[in-house]
């Protein structure tokens, strides 16, 4: 008889992570490690020292033709066409209704080739938004799916300019924050990022499948903290980034996730603009707010937002911090409760934990 | 290792009978590696009766939570404030400065009805499988 098994894509870092003794978990399809050594050391080596994450699970799209520069400008809230070659970008994707479908670094490593890297859980629908898209604009685009041919590992910390400036063939310290180059490691071509979900600095490296595990193995060697996707929640946190399924969802927009600074609305078009523009007009009813427990406790995704009583909202995001060492999360309150009251209360299973509204990132780096 | 001078519960708790007749309680090193660094324990005040396999308080890390349950019938006598304030004592040392509580049996027969090490590690075994 057979049984009911999930299969689970594992990343060519798998056999690294075993060995390792990473913990591994299921996560958007994937078998990953949440954590080495511990949560809490990982997110303390990564911002006070370097420690690195697989992030293979994420997508990589190449987008390639004559019209991928409109194309990208159509589905994107923010300027794409106008980047100069090298050059990356957060952005949203959104539906026509002003619903965030993912949020995304958009690369252009050539006049007409840019570089996607959807969310791992949405990768499949950001394929398809973008097939489709193509299809009914009729337009010169190719797509290209890079994810299972290529390893992406995030090195992030203070110290990671300088661990990865030892084994890399270009001058790390010339490439400005959100830029990518072309560049080599141990002899092998690999693209460099200056980009993250840490909060620090630090670099994302994109390399082959052959060449990524020895890349991993070296940068272990040299003394890089392997860090899980436990530590990388934490620390996404810290930094006030949010995450696309939990923070914000394809009911969700923009304006309400508090990402206005990411929509251009001085373009002429993009998919869901005349949406969030009546939307700006005519003001938003709920929006995201950061809030740090003045109580013991930890808020956890799903747990009730409470003022005066009566549930205003839900916990998408919550953790304990290690920079604050206090439990801190997002959610979605009224906009009336954002703007009067700035003490509220989270329910922890059942027993009432104070709460303040405070503005986000929770934890900046010094600069 | 678990150490053979004490008994377990299937919810990964041991019960060390100590020379004054009362009952030290902690978390196994199997619970504390699924769990995770912990950041706060919640225990019960001192003099709370407790029965066999009620909840005597509450673990939490980073990931997760869960209930801590009663091996034994009892009175709590002691509290480990040191473990309240610092729970990463509990990941470094469960089975030594990382105890939570002290219980006065009410019938320490229920001791007997705990595993011993050797038991105990079976029965991970066979949660392992």
């Amino acid at each position: 008889m057979s049984v009911n098994r999930i299969y689970m894509k594992r990343t060519p870092l798998y056999q690294q992570h075993a060995d390792l003794g990473g913990k591994l978990v299921q996560f958007a399809g994937w078998e990953m490690p949440i954590q080495f050594e511990g949560i809490l050391a990982e997110v303390k080596n990564v911002r006070s020292y370097t420690g690195m994450f697989d992030v293979s699970h994420m997508g990589r799209l190449e987008i390639s033709g004559t019209d991928s520069p409109d194309l990208l400008d159509k589905i994107s809230t923010s300027h794409i066409s106008n980047m100069s070659i090298g050059r990356a970008r957060y952005t949203l994707i959104c539906n026509d209704a002003g619903g965030i479908i993912d949020d995304t670094i958009i690369y252009r490593t050539n006049e007409n080739t840019f570089l996607m890297i959807p969310n791992a859980s949405n990768e499949g629908s950001v394929i398809i938004w973008l097939n489709q898209c193509i299809d009914d604009l009729g337009v010169d685009v190719q797509l290209n799916r890079l994810t299972d041919a290529t390893v992406m590992i995030a090195v992030q910390g203070p110290q990671s300019t300088r661990m990865l400036q030892s084994i890399c063939s270009s001058d790390l310290s010339q490439i400005r924050q959100f830029h990518s180059i072309e560049s080599n490691i141990s002899g092998n071509a690999v693209k460099i990022a200056t980009t993250g979900y840490t909060g620090e600095n630090g670099y994302e490296i994109i390399s082959d499948t052959v060449h990524g595990p020895e890349i991993w193995s070296t940068l272990i060697d040299m003394g890089v903290t392997p860090c899980g996707l436990g530590a990388r929640d934490v620390l996404r946190i810290e930094a006030g980034l949010l995450l696309h399924g939990s923070d914000m969802d394809a009911k969700t927009t923009p304006l309400e996730a508090g990402l206005n600074r990411f929509v251009s609305f001085d373009k002429s078009d993009f998919f869901g603009l005349s949406a969030l523009r009546s939307q700006k007009a005519s003001g938003i009813k709920k929006i995201l707010i950061g809030f740090q427990l003045e109580d013991k406790g930890i808020p956890r995704h799903g747990y009730n937002i409470i003022y005066n009583g009566n549930v205003v909202g839900e916990v998408t995001s919550g953790t304990y911090s290690p920079s604050l060492d206090t439990g801190i999360g997002l959610g979605y309150v009224p906009i009336n409760v954002f703007e009067r009251h700035h003490n509220l209360q989270i329910d922890i299973r059942g027993r009432m934990a104070k709460a303040r509204i405070v503005s986000l990132p929770f934890y900046s780096r010094k600069k | 290792m678990n150490p053979t001078d004490r008994y377990y519960s299937s919810e990964h708790e041991w019960a060390l009978l100590n020379h004054d007749e009362t009952v030290s309680i902690g978390i196994t090193e199997y619970a504390k590696d699924e769990l995770g660094d912990l950041v706060f324990l919640e225990l019960p005040a001192l003099g709370t009766s407790l029965q066999k396999m009620q909840k005597l308080g509450e673990v939490e890390s980073v990931k997760s939570v869960s209930d801590l349950f009663s091996p034994i019938s009892g009175e709590v006598v002691e509290i480990n404030q040191n473990a309240i304030d610092n729970p990463e004592i509990i990941n470094e040392d469960p089975y030594g400065e990382g105890w939570l509580l002290i219980l006065k049996p009410s019938n320490s027969k229920e001791l007997e009805d705990l595993m011993p090490a050797s038991e105990y590690e079976s029965f991970l075994e066979h949660l392992e499988h």
